[in-house]
């Protein structure tokens, strides 16, 4: 089918660009390495399941009996001679930052378009309904607060809580007999952020020396990466993805109306509830592990409106795909200056001025 | 409504539309299936935030039948309509369709019983035609599921019934309103669902796409379709729907065949407007005029004389703006009789064909008389009329209206030039823009010439 088709197409290609992108800012650094280089190390890191076999000891219980733990061997196909150093620096110091920039900014675009869909508002993004505030809060807090942070929650798990609790406060407070109207929820999203706003102000103020991080933290940025995050947002994002990916045709046909989306047979309300709950959970996600990093989500879906159109089957997966090299490149800028800046001023500083581009072209007026 | 399966409506002028409403032109299967109809809905109030929008509110609309849906702004079209699609839950009573209560069913089973038509909006978004058309298989599409043969079949279908399958790739952004309406109803087609709501169809078309949209809900009516509407203008309504339900203020005023629901009174209720309702010349359905409360303060009398058709607009304007107006001699069944009927005018008449007689002079002698100014229209004349033109030359103040050559309008050769030449001579020669002026300068100056001097004095230019 045509859709299918152009759905394809357009992400086979958008994945080559993503991939060019990966080795060219895998290159980029104080020690420069040629992208045949970062190939060569990234094939080496392919591992392939081969064999299945039982642990020869087990996994010992009480009682002295043991159970038997199966165990997948893995055979490495590649074994291309690289430089050890080179060999460090790409895969522990390089590659997960940049795989880390992938997923936020893939998550963000995804989010974001949904965000723009949901609301019949161009002007919507990922945290419109008060998702970063409300990470901010829970990071600002997690590096503020003189106590611990209790359950064992680090600063990224502050920063999740505090983002859905916020997404949540904000679905509670719009929602009266079942019904969440989207311009209810939009201004209370506003309202909510701007209050949120003012606690991560009064916390900046209480934050005595520890300005610095926080201030670094809310630039936006992804110079803490590290495999664990990229594992963590790894196994969280791609179910979610697929969760909107799912919902994409109720997403086009509410974006003629709820009425109209009711006569064609769409539940409005439980589908609204599904996209906004799994775009805001996305979007905390990214959120958690990277600070606050504007633009992305708003930009790259309708740069890729222009190019493909408002069918969410294809403007989803190819806007999420165009995200993740957005934040990767812009990324690979932010850190390859002689001092590094946080990348959530270089999207913005670049991403602005790109809108109001098209914006003057009266390319992008509506959705 | 129901109860009026066998009734046959005679539609002249409108021979290539089936007589859907007729029992021959009826499916057998809509008698096989039962009596039920398709849509009843059955004591509905809606409750909208404290405010009544519907007050027990019945109908019911068997297949293949057009129900049209009149009354004033904020009489509860849309909300019934809203009501009928499950988007509303009624506080009391019950919608079904097809014996299925819709608002307790899933949505998407409701959908696959009642397509809507919405009114053009929320379409600013670059999807092409096909595209929009498709989106009315949502009901039939699992999240998981393929789109079959089936879907691409019936979004073929519906856009070639509705004539817009050669701008299938182009974005409904891009066309025109009117092939944006017939889009819309090819997605309600493609949703396959039979009963159909048309929220103000063609209250954005120019005249030409409203028919042709009007045409093709009848065609699809006929295929079997139950289809309501709610329509603005009362006189496509009264055209093309087989009955009308009358909403005022929430309440069904009238419902039934056109002729029963729209009249004068019932009008003068819903819409508290001064409406004429008759005929239509042409078409022979009802036919609604509204007319502007008579507030014109004029004062005096005017006789008109005229047939035709050639002095309705005349009578028209003088009862408006105040006058008191007496028409004549007309033959009975002219249409400026009929006019004159329905604006409640004074009129002298003759039976059909028929010359104006010695009587019906004399009777127009009598009102020209008692007139401050007499206006003859521009009138055909012959012999049978040209009694009116001598009654006339009793008049001391005289306005003609002359769009045409009197020579051009002459079928009474010299006699009705000479008779003709004596009105001209002291008369006030006007276009039709120019009679309500001319009228009122005439009045005035009879009613000032009637202090000065009694024997009056002829107003000639």
């Amino acid at each position: 089918m045509r859709t299918a088709a152009r759905t394809a197409t357009w992400s086979v290609g958008l994945t080559g660009a993503l991939a060019l992108v990966v080795l060219v800012s895998a290159g980029v650094g104080p020690v420069s390495i040629a992208p045949d280089t970062v190939a060569k190390v990234l094939l080496n890191g392919v591992a392939v399941p081969a064999s299945v076999g039982v642990a020869p000891r087990g996994v010992p219980l009480a009682g002295g009996l043991r159970v038997p733990v199966p165990t997948v061997g893995f055979v490495h196909p590649f074994s291309f001679a690289v430089e050890d150093t080179h060999a460090t620096i790409v895969a522990r110091i390089r590659l997960p930052r940049i795989a880390l920039g992938a997923i936020v900014g893939f998550s963000l675009a995804a989010a974001g378009v949904v965000m723009q869909g949901f609301f019949r508002n161009p002007m919507a993004d990922p945290s419109i309904i008060g998702v970063s505030s409300g990470a901010a809060v829970g990071a600002v807090a997690a590096i503020v607060a003189p106590v611990a942070i209790p359950f064992g929650l680090g600063l990224h798990g502050a920063a999740f809580v505090g983002a859905l609790v916020a997404a949540f406060g904000v679905y509670l407070i719009a929602t009266e007999n079942g019904r969440t109207p989207v311009a209810t929820l939009l201004l209370a999203g506003v309202a909510v952020q701007t209050f949120l706003g003012a606690v991560i102000s009064f916390m900046l103020l209480r934050s005595g020396e520890s300005i610095r991080t926080v201030v670094h933290w809310l630039m936006g940025h992804l110079s803490a990466a590290s495999w664990d995050e990229v594992t963590t947002a790894g196994i969280l994002v791609p179910p979610l993805f697929f969760v909107l990916l799912f919902y994409a045709r109720d997403l086009n046909v509410l974006l003629l109306g709820e009425e109209d989306a009711h006569s064609l047979g769409i539940e409005v309300e439980r589908t609204k509830r599904i996209l906004l709950a799994t775009a805001s959970v996305i979007t905390a996600a990214a959120v958690a592990v990277s600070g606050v990093i504007g633009f992305v989500g708003l930009v790259v879906p309708h740069i890729m409106r222009l190019l493909v159109g408002p069918d969410h089957r294809v403007l989803l997966p190819t806007s999420a795909l165009a995200g993740a090299s957005f934040l990767v490149a812009t990324d690979t800028i932010a850190r390859s200056g002689a001092a590094e800046v946080p990348v959530g001023i270089v999207t913005a500083a670049l991403g602005a001025p790109f809108f109001l581009y098209l914006l003057r072209r009266r390319e992008v007026h509506a959705l | 409504m129901t109860g009026r399966r066998g009734a046959f409506r005679r539609r002249i002028g409108a021979g290539r539309r089936p007589a859907v409403g007729s029992a021959e032109g009826r499916t057998g299967s809509a008698e096989g299936a039962g009596d039920d109809p398709t849509l009843v809905v059955d004591g509905v109030t809606v409750d909208l935030g404290g405010v009544e929008a519907l007050r027990d509110v019945n109908a019911s609309v068997d297949r293949g039948w057009f129900v049209g849906l009149i009354g004033p702004n904020g009489a509860g079209k849309t909300t019934l309509l809203r009501t009928i699609t499950g988007a509303l839950t009624p506080d009391r009573g019950t919608v079904t369709v097809a014996g299925e209560r819709i608002y307790a069913l899933p949505s998407k089973e409701a959908s696959r019983l009642v397509a809507t038509v919405p009114q053009d909006t929320n379409l600013s978004f670059a999807f092409d035609v096909r595209e929009t058309v498709a989106m009315g298989r949502t009901p039939y599409l699992s999240r998981f599921g393929r789109w079959t043969e089936g879907d691409e079949t019936a979004v073929e279908a519906a856009m070639a019934r509705t004539e817009v399958a050669e701008l299938a790739d182009r974005a409904i952004t891009e066309i025109s309103g009117g092939e944006r309406q017939r889009v819309l109803l090819a997605r309600a087609l493609a949703q396959d669902a039979p009963v159909l709501l048309l929220d103000e169809p063609t209250a954005s078309l120019d005249i030409n796409h409203q028919i042709r949209t009007f045409e093709l809900v009848r065609e699809l009516v006929a295929d079997g379709k139950t289809v309501l509407a709610a329509i603005h203008d009362l006189n496509l309504a009264a055209h093309y729907c087989d009955e009308l339900l009358l909403l005022s203020d929430g309440a069904a005023l009238a419902s039934g065949p056109p002729e029963d629901v729209l009249t004068e009174t019932a009008l003068k209720r819903a819409f508290d407007a001064n409406a004429v309702v008759s005929r239509h010349p042409v078409t022979g359905a009802v036919y609604v005029t509204a007319l502007p409360e008579r507030t014109g303060g004029a004062e005096g009398r005017v006789h008109v004389i005229g047939g035709g058709g050639s002095a309705a607009r005349y009578l028209y304007l003088l009862s408006a703006a105040g006058y008191d107006v007496s028409v004549g001699a007309l033959n009975e069944g002219d249409s400026d009789t009929e006019t004159a009927r329905q604006l409640g005018i004074d009129a002298v008449t003759v039976p059909p064909f028929a010359p104006v007689d010695p009587t019906a002079r004399a009777a127009v002698r009598e009102r020209v008389d008692a007139a401050d100014v007499t206006l003859v229209a521009d009138v055909e004349v012959g012999d049978g009329n040209l009694a009116n033109l001598e009654a006339a030359a009793a008049s001391d103040a005289l306005v003609l209206v002359e769009e045409r050559p009197f020579a051009e309008r002459n079928y009474a050769g010299t006699a009705g030039e000479t008779a003709y030449a004596r009105l001209r001579d002291r008369a006030t020669v006007v276009r039709t823009n120019g009679v309500v002026g001319a009228v009122a300068d005439a009045v005035a100056a009879d009613r000032r010439s009637g202090v000065d001097g009694p024997d009056g004095r002829s107003l000639g230019k």
